[in-house]
């Protein structure tokens, strides 16, 4: 309830501000830090010489690490901080957000960092390391694969970034429901904008980033040529000429547990979703969703680490483990997100929970759906993300 | 006491009135330490966000503070043509000190606020001016054009005070050119002026609403037995005691497409089934769910007003050989005010700063400021520019204030 209206923004920073207070009285005690119950490869530099009296009084390590929520926190649960917790014994509170950076801001700023690792798509790692609010990672320390191939050849190229780790491909695309089209189905980008085709409502996320390059790759732009052509005015007006069109049709998504919501209950017949929630209300939901790989849009999903943490040591070694080569391996096998190392993809084999689902035919990165598709280009976001913004808010208010 | 008895009765002898003094300074003390915690409580939580709030949206200092030397050259430019060689110099030493600071960003994102695109101009030029050659004030313009335009230096000089009056601008669809007029953005840039009017418009769409649906039910529970008016009472107050989540999640259930009203309109044969109507992620959705919510903050203080008036006026008024209607109108009627004053205002402040509900099922049209203004807050990081919103959006309510104080006079509201 907004009281006092004009209020309503610093009422929500003081309400935030209060619950990450309480999240921090959880964390309590961190003096135990660098000495994990047991010793393993990921906490190598664990002191063994620790006294025994210390050991004992101070309390255990609680990390707080922040994902996205849903079925892929879920997956992240089981595959990282389960497996993470025995080896270590360190605790791990899971919590959840939309996206949003500015806590990370608040945080850094107020000096008050209760969030130790978090999971962010690559224009706000990129963004967040430019001011200097997370730390810079050295990748060199993160752990080999099985066969002795180190961490940088690992990775898959072009993957790495100062102050980030990769975990996981993860991707754009549009998803229908197959029991609405008998008949002939959607196969293409183009069939999301033919509403003669196709009518009905479409659902997607309500942020130009995505939605701008789908427009100019269905105008007709080849995918390689998406950002040059959205670096020029003409180029962006031409995009938002083609969402005109479908303007009047489209509810937009902010969460990513709605689009599968949105389908399920008939609210729209087609939406942009990120492919991993589709693929869990296929399987896990045994709804009859299809997806349109046609010119999905990939990105990567990644660690950062806010500057000033208080448990900055565990924090690296809970992303060291939960991106080493059986880490990902982990989150693979619930969550049809393509992990970030070579090594991981050789292994990704059935479903944890379902053994007759094959994980390889359901990630975003065979071959054939990687070549027809289109990498977000992360600097083009981090530098124009503002300005298109503002142009895509007085474009929906209008 | 005894000093008091023996002297004379109109002057009290010095030592009493020390008394008296004492006593009465004591009583002020034990008040104001009654009063010291709502006060206090008031001052952290509300005078100081607010006072917070007001400096942000005018000081920004930033860009001075990570470039400083730059922010300092630059003062000295004199506006004409673009500054020499000494200033491009000292430009490329602060951008490569700041980028191994790794604050650059910072000062990027401050010199977009003013020009929108100079973002990326910083960042990249950041990111290669290692390798650049002097003169500066060459290779600068030849990495990007834009270094080469009096309009972005005359933005690096505005930006490098720390007060600005970009915020407030931005959030009125203007900005600054770079000989210091103040001009409209462009058509396909503006937004927070149209939205500040939605805003008000359904408010107000809001209030009239509350009004016309809480009257009756108000008059009904005032005018009926006591056991039956606490049985309407709790229809009242049930939903207003239920989260405004829950309550705005129902009326997506109830109002989607596929959902219970559209299902029952098809059922009733009013519409087809492919004519469904969109009830929902537009205004109509925002204004059907806010009005539900506040409805109780009409129902409420009307209550409190008619229960309070005598029914022997209107059989007066009556007596007198007024007809119902007129009996209404100019007894019952004027009676009322001070309950449809405290409810409308109340509806409308509390309209004006609403967020929650438009977010979720106002879809396009439904936007209001509010939501602009956390979108500030959360997602572009702009909170400058979200405390110039709060700002005025806080100026226009206390203006409504102010005039609903003159028209109907503020002692005048009841709310119950």
């Amino acid at each position: 309830m907004t009281f006092a209206p004009s209020l309503a923004p610093r009422l929500l920073t003081a309400t935030a501000i209060m619950a990450l207070g309480l999240a921090a009285c959880d964390s309590g005690n961190n003096d135990a830090a660098e000495a994990p119950a047991t010793p393993d490869a990921a906490v190598a530099d664990a002191t063994p010489d620790t006294p025994i009296e210390e050991a004992t009084q101070s309390t255990e390590t609680t990390l707080t690490i922040v994902s996205w929520g849903g079925a892929y926190t879920k997956a992240q649960i089981e595959g990282f901080h389960k497996p993470f917790s025995e080896r270590t014994g360190i605790i791990i509170q899971s919590d959840d957000y939309d996206g949003n950076i500015a806590p990370i801001k608040a945080q850094v700023e107020s000096g008050n960092v209760v969030w130790d690792a978090v999971d962010v798509e690559t224009a706000e790692a990129v963004r967040l390391c430019d001011e200097g609010l997370t730390v810079p990672v050295d990748h060199s320390s993160l752990p080999p694969a099985p066969d002795g191939t180190p961490a940088l050849k690992d990775f898959l190229p072009g993957t790495l970034f100062e102050c980030a780790v990769p975990i996981s491909v993860w991707s754009n695309v549009f998803a229908f429901d197959a029991s609405k089209y008998p008949e002939t189905a959607p196969s293409t980008l183009d069939d999301f904008f033919d509403l003669e085709t196709y009518p009905g409502k479409r659902g997607l996320r309500k942020i130009p980033k995505f939605n701008l390059e789908f427009a100019l790759m269905a105008d007709g732009v080849a995918t390689d040529k998406v950002y040059e052509v959205l670096s020029t005015p003409q180029g962006v007006d031409r995009a938002f000429a083609k969402l005109d069109t479908i303007k009047d049709e489209v509810i937009w998504w902010e969460a990513g547990a709605q689009p599968p919501q949105l389908l399920a209950d008939g609210e729209v017949v087609m939406t942009s979703a990120f492919n991993g929630r589709i693929f869990n209300a296929q399987i896990a939901e045994k709804q009859p969703f299809e997806i349109i790989w046609d010119r999905q849009i990939w990105d990567l999903d990644l660690w950062v680490m806010p500057k000033g943490g208080k448990n900055l040591d565990a924090a690296m070694d809970f992303v060291s483990f939960a991106t080493s080569t059986e880490g990902l391996a982990g989150q693979a096998s619930w969550i049809a997100y393509g992990p970030s190392r070579k090594s991981t993809l050789e292994l990704v084999g059935a479903h944890a929970e379902y053994p007759d689902v094959d994980m390889k035919s359901h990630m975003p990165t065979t071959p054939e759906r990687l070549a027809n598709g289109l990498q977000n280009d992360y600097e083009f976001w981090a530098d124009y993300n503002d300005e298109l913004e503002q142009r895509f808010n007085a474009w929906l208010a209008q | 006491m005894t000093a008091a008895d023996a002297a004379p009765y109109d002057t009290p002898p010095p030592e009493l009135k020390r008394q008296l003094q004492r006593a009465n300074r004591l009583a002020r003390w034990k008040a104001l330490g009654l009063v010291a915690p709502l006060l206090v409580f008031l001052i952290v939580t509300f005078i100081v966000p607010i006072l917070s709030m007001l400096t942000r949206s005018v000081y920004s200092p930033a860009f001075g503070e990570v470039l400083p030397h730059l922010s300092e050259a630059v003062q000295n430019w004199d506006g004409d043509g673009i500054p020499d060689e000494a200033v491009f110099a000292i430009l490329v030493t602060d951008m490569m000190a700041a980028r191994s600071q790794r604050t650059i960003g910072q000062a990027a994102t401050r010199l977009n606020y003013e020009v929108p695109g100079t973002r990326s101009l910083v960042m990249r030029s950041a990111r290669r001016v290692a390798r650049l050659d002097a003169p500066y004030s060459e290779s600068l313009p030849a990495l990007d054009p834009r270094w080469g335009e009096r309009e972005i230096w005359a933005a690096i000089k505005r930006v490098s005070e720390p007060v600005t009056p970009t915020f407030y601008l931005s959030a009125l669809d203007r900005a600054q050119t770079a000989d210091g007029s103040i001009v409209l953005n462009a058509e396909e840039q503006r937004l927070y002026v149209q939205l500040f009017w939605r805003t008000l418009w359904v408010s107000a769409l809001v209030m009239v609403l509350c009004l016309a649906l809480g009257f009756p039910i108000a008059y009904l529970m005032a005018h009926m037995s006591s056991a039956r008016a606490n049985l309407l009472m709790i229809l009242v107050l049930l939903p207003f005691w239920t989260s405004l989540l829950v309550r705005t999640t129902s009326w997506i259930a109830l109002l989607q497409t596929q959902g219970v009203l559209n299902d029952l309109m098809v059922w009733a044969g009013l519409v087809s089934d492919d004519g469904r109507i969109q009830l929902i992620y537009n205004q109509i959705g925002t204004v059907v769910a806010m009005t539900h919510i506040l409805l109780p903050f009409t129902v409420l203080p009307l209550y409190a007003v008619m229960r309070g008036i005598p029914p022997s006026l209107t059989r007066a008024a009556l007596s007198l050989g007024a007809t119902p209607a007129t009996a209404f109108m100019r007894v019952y009627l004027p009676l009322t005010a001070p309950g449809i004053g405290a409810g409308a205002v109340l509806v409308f402040i509390l309209a004006v700063g609403y967020y929650i509900t438009p977010a979720l099922v106002g879809g396009r049209t439904g936007q209001l400021i509010s939501n602009l203004i956390a979108f500030h807050m959360q997602e572009s990081l702009n909170w400058g520019l979200a405390a110039a919103l709060g700002a005025l959006l806080l100026a226009g309510v206390l203006a409504l204030y102010w005039l609903y104080d003159r028209l109907v006079g503020i002692d005048k509201m009841r709310l119950g």
